[in-house]
């Protein structure tokens, strides 16, 4: 086994087969429209689509773009419409498509800035204007934090499923709403406004309700599910909305409100130490 | 910088209508929006001929002798079929918006379970229902009368 398996094909890897990858690819100061191109790749076991890129720039075309950085499925790079799938490429391994031909092209529903590199930018926007952070009504508790807030096991579990968004994008890609919809703020963003609402925590419940409470909100969601079956986090954006328009709807019936945030404990110091607790090590920086 | 020459690549209406390699919801998605426009273009077509009423019976008679005929009764039994499905469907939609049949958010474990597919039953239920009226309303419309 050579040091880096991923890499070298003339190590001792086994070949398995060897499969056709038909890329898009698209050079902004070149190019006026998109063009597919093929690219023979060996397969070892195991190889992942994100390494058959990486082999093909090494050894057959070093132009062709796209973005990765971790290659396991936690930066949320890599995220492709691969085999008519929005996937995250080093999540997802050749022969486990059990095609002869991958066809690989940027996520939809985005511009495409070069070959594979699809514009995130509506993601992030629209991750950002939900306010994806604790909002209290007291600013300054966030800003110069003195302690801990007091959340129980219990009141985690009811939010914590939709904290593990990478902000990979494919659940926009897979929206039919957002297809023909650029404005609709879509599965990643309404399901962060529900995470944070949900978090006791969190005092900005009735901020971000007025945010959202338009034509762009949760009324355009249809359940269509396509976001949650392609997380690749298990995120399932679609469950999120359909408890934030129930929440939306409890909320202005006066039903249900969430008004006050959970407080800030005090020192540490202050409660009781459980039995057989060992202290903490002492502070090195 | 803003790059200039980026590529629109937002799938459009073929985006909603297509179900891909999606799941069951997705189809039901645009089975349910298809549904919504055809009832839609029933209701404006009704209102049109209907609407002739006020130009007296002649002007009824042949409103009426104009959607005469077996495309508009294969029509009318698709827009009793969009009807079935679509308001089937709009109760078990109204229902998930309630988060009813989806159940309880949860720490994600691998393999993923998706809420989709917590309601998937539903789901069936419903179009096994859309089926069966559909069946019933075709033996009514084709075969009874
Ligand atoms: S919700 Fe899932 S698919 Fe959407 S951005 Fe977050 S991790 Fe990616
Ligand atoms: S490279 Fe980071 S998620 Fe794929």
């Amino acid at each position: 086994m050579g040091e880096n398996p991923n890499m070298d094909t003339s190590q001792a890897e086994e070949i398995v087969k060897t499969v056709t990858y038909n890329v898009l690819r698209y050079d902004p100061d070149k190019d006026s429209k998109p063009r597919m191109q093929r690219f023979q790749v060996p397969v070892p076991k195991g190889r992942t689509v994100l390494e058959g890129l990486i082999y093909i720039k090494e050894n057959l075309d070093g132009s062709l773009t796209w973005r990765s950085s971790c290659r396991m499925g936690v930066c949320g790079s890599c995220g492709m419409f691969i085999n008519g799938l929005p996937r995250l490429a080093c999540q997802t391994q050749i022969l486990d498509l059990n095609a002869d031909e991958i066809q690989i092209k940027p996520l939809p529903n985005y511009d495409i800035l070069k070959d594979l590199v699809p514009d995130l930018k509506p993601l992030l926007e629209k991750h950002k204007y939900i306010h994806p952070n604790l909002v209290r009504r007291e600013g300054k508790e966030i800003d110069g934090l003195t302690g801990e807030f007091f959340q129980t096991p219990k009141e985690l579990e009811n939010y914590i499923q939709f904290t593990f968004c990478i902000k990979c994008g494919l659940c926009l890609a897979a929206c039919p709403t957002v297809a023909t919809d650029a404005n609709y703020l879509g599965p990643q963003a309404l399901a962060q406004t529900f995470r944070y609402n949900t978090d006791t925590r969190d005092e900005g419940n009735q901020f971000r309700f007025d945010l959202i409470d338009t034509a762009d909100g949760t009324t355009k969601c249809h359940f269509a599910g396509a976001c949650s079956d392609v997380c690749p986090k298990g995120v399932d954006p679609a469950f999120a909305i359909q408890l934030l328009k129930r929440d939306m709807l409890l909320h202005k019936l006066h039903i249900k409100r969430k008004e006050k945030g959970v407080p800030i404990l005090g020192k540490v110091t202050d409660g009781k130490r459980m039995k057989g607790v060992p202290d903490a090590p002492e502070k090195t920086v | 910088m803003e790059q200039k020459n980026k590529f629109n690549n937002r799938l459009g209406i073929w985006g909603w209508l297509s179900g891909g390699r999606y799941g069951l919801e997705r189809y039901a998605y645009s089975l349910h929006r298809l549904c919504g426009l055809g009832i839609l273009a029933y209701f404006l077509l009704h209102i049109f001929v209907t609407g002739s009423r006020i130009d007296g019976q002649g002007s009824w008679d042949s409103a009426m002798s104009s959607v005469e005929g077996i495309i508009f009764k294969i029509g009318e039994f698709l827009v009793f079929f969009a009807f079935a499905y679509h308001g089937l469907n709009g109760i078990r939609l109204i229902l998930t918006e309630f988060g009813v049949f989806l159940g309880k958010p949860k720490r994600a474990d691998f393999p993923y379970k998706q809420s989709t597919l917590r309601q998937r039953p539903v789901l069936l239920v419903v179009m096994v229902l859309a089926a069966i009226l559909t069946i019933v309303g075709g033996w009514d419309f084709f075969i009874a009368n």
